[in-house]
């Protein structure tokens, strides 16, 4: 039975898809080599870098000074409020007038000790992020250089409030109290 | 408003929780209790008989807003006037307290003025 136009063709459209399929595997399995030397360059500098400073003394020593700045401030501010009480206690020894004026003083630098506790959030969520650092920097190097199995790590279940406990916000997304007073009036 | 109700303050830095409650001193509050937690703040609510409670939002093991839950899904506490104050000023916070029951919200850091408004506030609504 002579072979039709089609049957003939066919063969041919074959080889070609197959010689264009090998050029595109050519390629790809280069750009795969050319990726596979990258990755073991980078590993190779991740495991010859001299990290240990970093996450052993660097980092460490980083927060340790933050947490001393904390118990430092804290310090300084229970000072003030001690005296603070001290010139409540004089009050009622002295006049109308000045026993006022002592009053109105002494809340003023109530107030303003307030400053202690938005420092000390600011810095601890400094020093939480200095201890992710710290962390990755342990794993990634433990990872290229020891080829050491590392450990999955599992964050355990967070309440809604742990999970919108951000600390102070910076200054130009806070919300004011004023802001704060309409939105829960919205509420109502 | 009566000065003579218990008062719970709750809040994880020491330095807070005194000039909280140098403030409440100043506004005639002399019966007042403090909590560095919320799970400290609690069991102190349920062996207790308080008639407001101040707390702070982020602290550990329990943080304020769960405090918050907790005392609005207890029936002997679930009527506390309960002020949040907090440096939590986003306002997914403020909605998510609101949900919770708070009764009032004082972004942090705040004047003697705000605190003594909030509480005349609740406490009327007590």
């Amino acid at each position: 039975m002579p072979e039709s136009a089609a049957d003939m063709v066919r063969p041919q459209v074959a080889l070609q898809v197959m010689t264009d399929l090998n050029r595109t595997e050519t390629a790809l399995l280069a750009e795969l080599e050319s990726l596979g030397r990258m990755v073991a360059a980078a590993k190779e500098e991740i495991a010859a870098m001299r990290v240990e400073n970093v996450d052993a003394t660097h980092l460490p020593a980083a927060t340790d000074e933050l947490d001393e700045v904390v118990r430092s401030t804290a310090d300084a501010a229970n000072e003030i409020l001690d005296v603070c009480e001290t010139l409540e206690n004089l009050q009622p020894k002295l006049d109308s007038e000045a026993a006022d004026t002592v009053a109105t003083c002494v809340t003023r630098i109530y107030e303003a000790c307030a400053f202690q506790d938005i420092t000390g959030q600011r810095i601890g969520k400094v020093v939480n992020a200095l201890k992710q650092i710290e962390q990755r920097v342990r794993e990634t190097t433990g990872r290229y250089a020891r080829s050491s199995a590392l450990p999955a790590r599992h964050a355990p279940a967070r309440t809604e409030g742990e999970r919108l406990a951000n600390g102070p916000q910076p200054t130009a997304a806070a919300s004011s109290q004023a802001e704060i007073d309409a939105l829960l009036a919205s509420f109502d | 408003m009566d000065k003579n109700t218990n008062v719970l303050i709750v809040d994880d830095y020491k330095t807070m929780l005194r000039i909280i409650r140098n403030l409440l001193k100043q506004l005639d509050f002399n019966n007042v209790e403090e909590a560095t937690d919320g799970q400290e703040a609690l069991s102190k609510l349920r062996a207790g008989n308080f008639g407001l409670v101040i707390s702070d939002w982020n602290m550990e093991p329990m943080t304020g807003l769960d405090l918050l839950k907790e005392v609005r899904a207890d029936a002997r506490l679930k009527s506390i006037p309960f002020i949040m104050i907090t440096a939590e000023s986003k306002t997914e916070n403020v909605v998510a307290a609101r949900a919770a029951g708070v009764s009032n919200y004082i972004v942090k850091p705040f004047n003697a003025e705000t605190l003594r408004d909030k509480i005349e506030k609740v406490m009327a609504h007590a």
